[in-house]
């Protein structure tokens, strides 16, 4: 503003110059694509499935390949895992009588996933967790008992196999995010 | 045209003998109420929805798009939430006044439709003052602000109150010397008057009458956005320091008739540019239309809404675009630039039209000339700024 004859017409100059200007490149947005994803009811694909592979979402656990370790349970920072494993003495089997993950007090740190020897219990994609009773958020895997997974060298069970697969990528891919091969920086 | 209609139901006893009066007083408030309910409140609502989904478009969102097709119940949904909201009248504040305030703004600005044409016969009141009607109208409203300021008894509140006062009264002037600018070519205040000595062509707008005329239109246009408290100059709600200035301590309908005058003020500002500068309801001369009434008044009025439109969406863009000043900026803006230009350009037109009191072609032609390539060169750099960003581009304004 100080300045005379000359600084008051640049003043004017630059004024409706970069008025001119800084419009130009408001205007240009009006034929911008907008980059609003309409969650949750107007999107092309679910967002869980948008979602990267190691996302830690509401935890799960696959029965099937569950070897009952219980290093998960001890593993839990805030025991929102109980696990009931006991040796059946008739069959020399161990046996799952319950499995209950509460949701409502899980803080999705991840440390139970990490000593799973068989990457049975894993974190999900899924997010949407709201529920309207307090009763719901607790996950009960164990429907009714089942035998624990008894590890072999080579899997053979056609049913079990490819979840075993799947359990032992997500291992690698959890506790090594740079993958087995790559160099974490 | 209302009184004859109201004459002859009188005379066939329509009305059962009632005093004619009665009867003049009743047929005005009817349409007076339906002018308001069925014009003005709405384009106040829908403005309010066009300039959220306009807003959004240029900071890359969609905007309100749920309520009806494509959101556009949007401001009904507000409106209605709004007027069931309690009222808050705060313990300290001045209760009649505070209650008072709002209705003196819509007053102000409701009362500045009357003179606003339409088409060549839609029109409430071509009153012979109608532009000095206008600009003495809209300047009610800053006496509702000063009231609801002053009335809530909230340091908010005063300050934008005040802040208000002095925007206002600061930018009249220059406003009205730009528009006296125009006055001095047509020689009248009539905006009818104003329209008609206007073409349809941009040569024959007064925008491109002369390089003063040219200017005046921008000076008019930067003092109507800071009557009209819009960005940049929207100083007394300023968000970041007043909270919501003058409005803060409102709530419920009261507050929602704030609103319907800001936004409906819009609406106002432009109709005040176009029937000054921009050739107002003018349509070109098509042969036919002039021997229907009806559809010439009908184009007339579309010409109209759509220019005045244009230049509420022009208005909603700078608000997307340009930061708020400072009070010391605002000020000086108007004492120290547009002041002293607006006096030059008004001995400039006084000489100009002393000269060519028919109008000068050559320079009508050259300005418009200059007009149409700043156009061109502005989508050119609007063109470039995209070519830059690489960004995905769609040309739907939907989502």
């Amino acid at each position: 503003m100080v300045g005379g004859f000359n600084a008051y017409f640049s003043n004017i100059f630059e004024v409706a110059s970069t008025v001119f200007e800084g419009m130009a490149v408001t205007f240009s947005h009006f034929v911008r694509k907008p980059t609003t994803i309409q969650y949750p009811d107007r999107m092309a694909i679910r967002v869980q499935d948008t979602l990267p592979y190691r996302y830690r979402g509401i935890l799960e656990v696959d029965l099937e390949i569950c070897t009952g370790c219980l290093a998960c349970e001890r593993a839990c920072p805030i025991d929102c895992i109980v696990i009931d494993a006991k040796k059946d003495k008739s069959t020399k089997k161990m046996m799952l009588n319950r499995f209950d993950i509460d949701i409502a007090k899980c803080m999705y740190c991840g440390l139970c996933s990490e000593p799973c020897p068989t990457g049975s219990i894993h974190h999900t994609p899924e997010f949407e967790g709201a529920d309207f009773s307090l009763e719901s958020m607790m996950r009960r895997f164990v429907k009714q008992p089942v035998a624990a997974y008894k590890p072999k060298k080579v899997e053979d069970d056609p049913e079990v196999a490819p979840i075993l697969e799947r359990g032992m990528r997500y291992l690698d891919e959890f506790a090594d995010p740079a993958g087995k091969t790559g160099t974490d920086s | 045209m209302l009184q004859q209609f109201l004459d002859s139901l009188i005379a066939d006893g329509t009305l059962g003998g009632m005093p004619r009066d009665v009867a003049y007083l009743i047929g005005m408030l009817g349409a007076g109420a339906l002018v308001v309910f069925g014009f003005v409140l709405n384009i106040s609502g829908v403005t309010t929805f066009v300039e959220r989904r306009v807003w959004a478009r240029i900071q890359s969102r969609i905007g309100p798009n749920r309520v009806g097709p494509q959101g556009i119940l949007q401001w009904l949904a507000d409106g209605i939430k709004l007027l069931m909201k309690e009222e808050a009248i705060p313990f300290a504040a001045d209760s009649a006044l505070f209650k008072l305030a709002p209705f003196v703004v819509t007053v102000g600005f409701i009362t500045a439709f009357v003179a606003v044409p339409f088409s060549s016969a839609l029109v409430i009141a071509d009153l012979n003052l109608g532009i000095l009607y206008i600009t003495s109208m809209t300047s009610l409203v800053v006496v509702g602000i000063m009231i609801a300021g002053w009335a809530s008894n909230n340091k908010w509140s005063l300050i934008g109150g005040i802040r208000a006062a002095a925007q206002i009264v600061s930018y009249e002037i220059p406003a009205a010397l730009s528009i006296f600018t125009v006055i001095l070519i047509t020689g009248t205040l009539s905006m009818q008057g104003i329209i008609q000595q206007q073409g349809w062509g941009p040569w024959d707008w007064f925008i491109f009458h002369s390089p003063f005329t040219f200017v005046g239109f921008f000076i008019t246009f930067v003092s109507l956005l800071a009557e009209g408290n819009r960005t940049p100059f929207d100083l007394p709600e300023a968000e970041s320091e007043l909270v919501a200035g003058f409005v803060t301590e409102y709530s419920g309908a009261r507050y929602l008739f704030f609103f319907l005058v800001e936004w409906g003020n819009l609406y106002v500002i432009s109709a005040i540019l176009v029937t000054l500068f921009l050739g107002g309801w003018q349509v070109p001369m098509i042969p036919g239309l002039a021997e229907s009434p009806f559809w010439l008044n009908l184009t007339q009025a579309v010409t109209f809404i759509v220019k005045s439109y244009a230049g509420v969406i022009t208005m909603m863009w700078i608000r997307a675009t340009l930061p708020r000043v400072r009070v010391d900026q605002l000020m000086s803006t108007c004492w120290k630039y547009l002041l002293p230009i607006a006096f030059v350009n008004f001995m400039g037109t006084a000489l100009w039209v002393l000269i060519w009191p028919e109008g000068f072609r050559f320079a009508e032609l050259a300005l418009t000339l200059l007009g149409f390539s700043m156009v061109v060169y502005f989508f050119y750099r609007v063109v470039f700024h995209l070519r830059r960003s690489g960004a995905e581009l769609t040309f739907s304004p939907l989502s």
